[in-house]
């Protein structure tokens, strides 16, 4: 197990900059998510430090070593593919001791850790099978069995779930998430889906055109999104935008007005210069309800209804053409062709200036706050 | 369209794909099945009615016992089998190794070299005849098989690293990478994950070499045609006359010559549809 240290790494392919300057410090046993739209860089970065890609420029320290121009074998990392990439040819037990084998290790010892690493997997039954008779959660469990028995000082994931079914991602991203408990290894793990990311990381590494957006744990990033990318990125269904303008601004007050709603006071610390600029309001679907029982309130008319049974969501379409989602109860009778009002307490907003960046607000209630 | 019809027309296709093959087959095949019963028969009845099969009248073995006890047969099964099996060793093991770095590594001149050895698959090397007659006496290995096989290796390698090439490529680069990985050095994943891996190509190629070998008059004649050299094809000539020709003996020798490189055919051919296809589908 061993710490992870990036500094300043970048990346090109011939003038194609794929990576700008990447900083970033893992812990110890710490599970680290790095997250993002596809051509972000996120699995570039993760080959990177699996030493399948050279490093253009910048450091990267693996327990404390320079790992810049070591091969993959020498850096005590192991990783599990998208496409799983067992060995055809070989059963899930020579899977999992052929690359100790070839570090000519005692026999009974390699043994002794397969066969640990299946019991933890739950692979006993089908050590003798190939990877053509298994099903796809059964490879990928090989394919993770074949990393543990290294017993690696960082464990790489790449997309592991991608390539299963709904219920069974669900089911291994589980067994994942024991696993990291019960080998508190120091794992990075790449995916696009931010469900998978907030599911099982200790912080996420919020990713976008080959720059860090943000690095936190899944609750900062829920609550305090520093940029606009970010709190869209994450949150199901995402937070919606709507553009607004500065009418006042006070210390740690600023009044905005919403297209199709009243001016609103808001808890945020705003720059004078902004006064008149168009800026951006983001509120999370889950945080409005319908009625007019909060401060900031919002109309239109729906023109979508998806009923999930728990909730049901409403499809609103504003005065200004922006449309928001409300997250409404599943018992909700609202009808397409509607007009509702909802609205949402002030500290739940988050507002974003014109370049994406969040302001800070001022007193963040407790149930829209990362603190515990 | 129903869905019958669809299923029908399926059908009359395959009929038709099938009537082709089989006619050709019969074509391919006919000349050996000719060579094979004739080498069963006296000598009038060859003349007499040379598509007969041999019966209690005309059956007759005497051209086998010519052709083992009269001449080297022993011999030149023994030298052309000994070509032709440290040839398709050679072949296979250089010509894996070259494809492998073609289609692995990138370096310098890549796509060149790649273009230099399929140059090597047009250009047929018995052009070079004379040239390879001098250089072969001036390393003085006139009249050894090591001079065949030389020229063999050459003449098979173009191809087979052409084919094991395209192979390479349609293994998943993960599967190299999980390799790297997992603390595999590069010859070990060569031996222990690559070649498995394209053992069906790898068979395609040893048939694809190893016919032309065993057939080939040509080099034989003029590179190794000294006494316990010959090959077979070579020794058949000599019931071959100018003026009479021993057909007993010839047919007999041809037949016993299929023998061995059938059975090399169907320890790769199991192998080998499944290289085929594989290709084809992927």
């Amino acid at each position: 197990m061993a710490d992870l240290k990036l500094d300043q790494i970048h990346k090109s392919y011939g003038a194609v900059d794929v990576l700008h300057g990447i900083d970033l410090d893992v812990k110890d046993g710490e599970f680290v998510v790095f997250v993002g739209p596809s051509g972000c860089g996120k699995s570039t970065l993760l080959r990177i430090i699996a030493g399948l890609e050279d490093i253009t420029s910048g450091d990267l320290m693996i327990d404390g070593d320079l790992v810049n121009t070591k091969s993959p074998r020498d850096r005590g990392i192991a990783m599990v593919f998208q496409s799983y990439a067992l060995y055809p040819h070989m059963t899930v037990y020579k899977n999992m001791a052929f690359g100790l084998k070839l570090d000519k290790q005692d026999k009974a010892a390699i043994d002794a850790r397969v066969r640990e690493a299946a019991r933890i997997l739950q692979l006993d039954q089908l050590l003798d099978r190939r990877p053509s008779e298994l099903s796809g959660g059964q490879r990928q469990r090989v394919a993770i069995g074949r990393a543990i028995v290294r017993q690696p000082k960082v464990f790489l994931f790449d997309e592991p779930l991608s390539n299963l079914d709904a219920a069974l991602r669900v089911q291994t991203r589980l067994e994942i998430a024991k696993l990291h408990q019960e080998l508190k290894s120091t794992i990075v793990y790449v995916t696009h889906d931010q469900v998978e990311a907030m599911t099982l990381a200790d912080k996420i590494v919020v990713m976008n055109g080959g720059n860090v957006e943000q690095v936190g744990s899944p609750m900062q990033l829920y609550h305090h999104p520093q940029t606009r990318f970010v709190a869209g990125f994450i949150g199901s269904p995402a937070m919606n935008f709507t553009k607004v303008s500065i009418d006042k601004v006070e210390p740690g007050k600023v009044t905005v007005s919403i297209p199709g709603g009243t001016p609103s006071v808001l808890p945020f610390d705003v720059d004078q210069n902004e006064l008149g600029n168009q800026v951006e309001l983001g509120i999370r679907p889950e945080h409005l309800s319908l009625g007019d029982g909060g401060e900031l309130t919002v109309h239109g008319e729906v023109d979508v209804v998806e009923k999930l049974g728990d909730s049901t969501y409403l499809y609103l379409k504003l005065a200004n053409g922006d449309r928001v989602t409300v997250r409404a109860p599943g018992h909700s009778r609202v009808k397409i062709g509607e007009t509702v009002t909802a609205s949402v307490s002030a500290g739940a907003a988050h507002l974003f200036s014109g370049g994406g960046k969040a302001f800070a607000k001022v007193d963040c209630p407790a149930e829209y706050s990362a603190d515990e | 369209m129903s869905f019958k019809n669809i299923r029908r027309e399926d059908a009359s296709r395959a009929v038709i794909v099938h009537g082709i093959l089989l006619t050709y087959t019969l074509v391919a095949l006919y000349p050996i099945f000719l060579v094979v019963i004739n080498a069963f028969k006296t000598r009038k009845a060859i003349f007499r009615d040379p598509m007969g099969f041999p019966n209690a009248e005309t059956f007759s073995l005497e051209g086998f016992t010519k052709v083992l006890a009269k001449s080297n047969f022993e011999v030149f099964f023994y030298n052309s089998f000994t070509v032709t099996v440290i040839t398709i060793a050679i072949v296979l093991l250089l010509a894996a190794m070259a494809a492998w770095a073609l289609s692995e590594y990138k370096f310098p001149g890549n796509t060149v070299l790649a273009l230099y050895l399929a140059i090597g698959i047009m250009v047929p090397i018995r052009l070079g005849s004379v040239s390879i007659l001098n250089l072969i006496v001036d390393l003085g290995l006139i009249n050894t098989l090591t001079a065949l096989v030389l020229v063999y290796v050459a003449q098979g390698l173009p191809l087979a690293i052409f084919i094991l090439t395209e192979f390479m490529h349609q293994i998943p680069k993960d599967l190299k990478e999980a390799a790297r990985c997992d603390g595999v050095g590069e010859f070990k994943i060569f031996f222990a994950v690559i070649l498995p891996l394209i053992r069906p190509a790898v068979a395609t190629v040893a048939v694809f070499t190893m016919i032309p070998i065993w057939n080939d008059l040509w080099f034989p004649l003029i590179l190794a045609p000294g006494d316990g050299k010959q090959t077979i094809t070579l020794g058949v000539q000599q019931f071959i006359g100018q003026y009479v020709t021993d057909w007993n003996a010839v047919l007999a020798s041809l037949s016993l010559a299929i023998i061995p490189i059938l059975i090399l055919y169907l320890i790769f051919s199991r192998q080998l549809i499944r290289g085929l296809t594989s290709g084809a589908v992927k």
